[in-house]
């Protein structure tokens, strides 16, 4: 007869065991071999030479892996606050309503999200078509020149962002209101009772109280958007794609279509290192966030 | 008090109003689709159509494989749900429920991987599923996706919010494990094991990255990455493209109009905040 332990460890190893065995596929042997190949000069499939940190190395002087770099951040920056920025005015505006008006005007917020970036390349595409998009008629309406937006090099990176804001917005306005929803409406009737105002409420109860969601959202959308890609993609084709790389862009070109598996490895793992260290640093600010409550 | 009531409605106005600004485009799309081609490109605005037609959707079912992206799509959607959901809900049942040796070990292997970005992967993910043989197949398309560490969290989140009595009078009837779990704990938590399977469904019906890799033969595409790759086949037909993407767009959007508090409340959820 098996004792309790014994056989609770042999049932959890069995429950455990498939997920495990996917995690060990599918995550922890290819962030190895990424690493490993990322020392040797291999191509996308087979194995090369060592080359010690010779990728590493050349990324200096690699003029493409310098713009991936800066667009990332210049990305970064157009999508990141302004993002946090406008879904927290939009939650704070639908918190307001009541009822099935709320449901209906949060869906149509929400709905870009829930579609697949093709689509979302496709419709704005069509919105920003140099020759017949409705925003190039506005534009004329408006006396303002027609700008080929796409194959700009100045309009690409605010556009794509502009269209990345549109299309995520609404995860970040649902955890907006959840965050609203969250804090008691007592606070709120203490502070009408003390005839605080709109803005004061806003700055002394709303804010402070909304902290730690505004650092979720503001970090989730950090992390999402170092790892940029496919809207970028998307919309260079046919446009400028060296002059719109970013970091995973860089990647994928160099290993799928130069065929340079150890050079782009050593890019995928510039990104990997990237993204946990703001991921820890997310960690601990979230913990900051939730102690100050 | 007056002046106040002023403010609220004129917020609130503004609310709905960019409520619809923000949802114009959505609509243009598939205005645009209805349109023949020569009112498409008319130099002026039309908000809808003067002939509506579906010319062009018929075009996309008849002449392009876009019928074959769609058995892709849904046989991969449904597959990783799958899946996804079955190991996730053993391994979260198992972290809840059960003491066994490397059970922090395991925790913190699931947390350290959200900070996996497995757009990183995409080389090695394509080495392996090449050596495997599972390039331009659903399986491969698969693979790489299985894993959404968050499910397993939000399992054992539930899971440890049922009172101990269900599971020490279900200990008492001599039930094992695997009774417990399928009589007990998942039919009480059936609402949120459908709510994570629709967000499931939506997320692999999206991804774009790793399909766009894994599959070179345009009949093992999935919808979102077909109706990008052959742009040959619809030439410059603007109206031809929109109803493509419409049509790639739909089943998600139906779905979450459909389901939409399951589908807000597992996506709150998947982002750490208790709905």
């Amino acid at each position: 007869m098996l004792t309790n332990r014994r056989k609770d460890a042999l049932v959890a190893a069995v429950l455990v065991a498939p997920f495990l065995a996917i995690y060990l596929l599918v995550f922890v042997w290819p962030t190895i071999q990424m690493f490993g190949i990322s020392f040797t000069d291999a191509p996308l499939i087979g194995s090369g030479e060592w080359v010690g940190l010779d990728n590493y190395a050349r990324l200096d002087s690699d003029p493409r892996f310098r713009t991936a770099a800066w667009n990332t951040a210049y990305f970064v920056l157009l999508t990141v606050l302004p993002g946090t920025v406008v879904a927290l005015l939009i939650a704070l505006g639908v918190a307001r309503l009541k009822g099935r008006l709320q449901a209906a005007v949060l869906a149509l917020f929400f709905l870009p999200y829930i579609l697949p970036v093709s689509v979302v390349y496709l419709i704005w595409d069509w919105v920003l078509n140099f020759q017949f998009g409705i925003l190039m008629h506005v534009f004329d309406l408006l006396g303002i020149d027609r700008i080929p937006i796409t194959k700009s090099r100045t309009w690409f990176m605010p556009a794509v962002g502009i269209v990345t804001i549109w299309w995520t917005a609404g995860f970040s306005i649902l955890l907006f209101l959840a965050g609203l929803r969250s804090i008691p409406a007592e606070i709120y009737e203490a502070a009408a009772l003390d005839s605080a105002g709109r803005w004061t409420t806003f700055r002394r109860i709303t804010w402070p109280l909304l902290w730690p969601v505004t650092t979720l959202v503001f970090t989730i959308q950090l992390i999402a958007q170092l790892k940029i890609f496919d809207q970028v993609y998307l919309f260079s084709q046919g446009g400028r794609p060296n002059d719109n790389v970013v970091l995973v862009y860089y990647v994928f070109q160099r290993a799928f279509q130069q065929d340079q598996g150890g050079r782009a490895a050593a890019v995928a793992v510039t990104l990997f290192v990237l993204v946990v260290v703001v991921s820890v640093l997310q960690f601990t600010l979230l913990r900051m966030a939730g102690g100050r409550r | 008090m007056q002046r106040a009531n002023v403010w609220g409605g004129v917020i609130t106005v503004l609310t709905v109003l960019c409520a619809l600004v923000w949802a114009f485009p959505l609509y243009w799309g598939v205005v645009s689709s209805l349109k023949p081609e020569d009112e498409v490109v008319r130099p002026f605005i039309e908000l809808w159509p003067e002939t509506l037609t579906f010319q062009h959707y018929v075009h996309a079912v008849t002449d392009t494989q876009i019928v074959a992206w769609y058995i892709n799509s849904i046989a991969v959607a449904v597959g990783v749900t799958v899946i996804t959901i079955v190991t996730s809900l053993l391994c979260g049942y198992a972290l809840s429920q059960l003491r066994f040796p490397g059970r922090t070990a395991l925790w913190w292997l699931i947390l350290a991987s959200f900070m996996v970005p497995t757009q990183a992967l995409i080389i090695n993910h394509f080495v392996l599923v090449a050596q495997l043989g599972l390039i331009n197949t659903w399986a491969g398309i698969m693979l790489p996706q299985l894993i959404h560490p968050v499910i397993i969290i939000v399992y054992k989140q539930f899971f440890d919010q049922v009172p101990k009595d269900f599971r020490e009078a279900a200990v008492m009837d001599n039930a094992g494990e695997f009774r417990i779990l399928f009589r007990v704990y998942l039919p009480m938590n059936w609402g949120v094991t459908t709510a994570l399977s629709i967000v499931t469904f939506i997320w692999t019906w999206n991804a774009f990255l790793w399909p766009f890799l894994s599959v070179t033969r345009t009949e093992m595409m999935t919808v979102p990455v077909g109706i990008t790759q052959v742009n040959d086949a619809f030439g410059v037909y603007y109206a031809r493209q929109l109803a493509a993407a419409v049509l790639a767009g739909l089943p998600v959007a139906v779905a979450y109009l459909l389901f939409q508090r399951k589908v807000t409340e597992a996506i709150t959820l998947s982002a750490g905040i208790k709905g």
